[in-house]
């Protein structure tokens, strides 16, 4: 199965996180986990995940969303989401996390809306 | 309709929910299901298998997971059983609880029921049970969309 395969760039200031595979137990989590925890050290607080080539995300990864979403807070920074795939909206819908977090269509629009 | 029934007894180790994942998709497909109910299977099986190998078997290499797909005339039925000390039902949080919406783990039960039409969870001191039940999609539907 393939892992989690994840590559950053710096757009205005944002560091977006373009996200392809699986975010699961194990290797996947650790990967976002590793990869937000990084940005965090360099200063880098303003986050955004895109989750367009994700293809399957469980509990332990919308664990792991939470996670990187409440510890990027925490430090003053922000997370928000862009390019949903139909699964993983359908995923934060059920679990209530869809108003939790700030998820976005367009990146464009996603830089702007970042302090 | 026969009647066909699969079992295995896997260790308890993350490739044994990656193993439950993949067969809970293929013998959903087999099963006449679309790609959402098979994605939704599949989910609920890596739910419980993760389950199973975590929390109730915490990776002892002593200890086996059973996996049992059952194919009946009108359900999908899928038994999951670990070895643990059995799993506490009532320590199982509410996920949408506001208190609980930023909590970064306990939303596994709650998501196989609501990808699943019954689940039952039956609780020992030698383990945990744990059935998953979706009806398959039915011959009234096939004859209804065949007339169309």
């Amino acid at each position: 199965m393939s892992s989690l395969k994840t590559s950053t760039r710096q757009v205005d200031g944002v560091a977006i996180v373009d996200c392809s595979g699986r975010i699961t137990l194990g290797e996947g989590s650790v990967i976002l986990r590793d990869t937000v925890r990084d940005l965090l050290s360099k200063g880098q607080k303003k986050i955004l995940l895109n989750l367009g080539e994700v293809t399957y995300i469980d509990s332990s990864g919308i664990g792991e969303l939470v996670s990187a979403f409440t510890t990027v807070r925490n430090q003053g920074g922000e997370l928000k989401l862009l390019n949903l795939t139909k699964k993983v909206h359908d995923l934060l819908q059920i679990t209530k996390l869809y108003t939790v977090f700030d998820v976005r269509d367009e990146e464009a629009t996603a830089i702007k809306a970042f302090k | 309709m026969t009647e066909q029934r699969v079992s295995y007894t896997l260790d308890s180790t993350l490739e044994t929910v990656d193993n439950a994942e993949q067969a809970a998709s293929r013998i959903a497909l087999e099963a006449g299901f679309g790609d959402d109910e098979v994605m939704q299977i599949s989910m609920a099986v890596r739910e419980a298998a993760v389950n199973a190998v975590l929390h109730g078997n915490a990776y002892d290499p002593g200890k086996k997971v059973n996996l049992e797909f059952e194919r009946t005339e009108r359900d999908l039925v899928i038994t999951i059983r670990d070895q643990g000390k059995g799993l506490d039902l009532s320590k199982i949080p509410d996920p949408l609880a506001p208190e609980n919406l930023l909590k970064t783990s306990g939303r596994g039960i709650f998501l196989i029921r609501s990808f699943m039409d019954e689940v039952q969870i039956h609780p020992s001191h030698t383990g945990t049970e744990i059935k998953l039940v979706k009806h398959v999609p039915g011959p009234s539907l096939d004859v209804k969309e065949a007339s169309q």
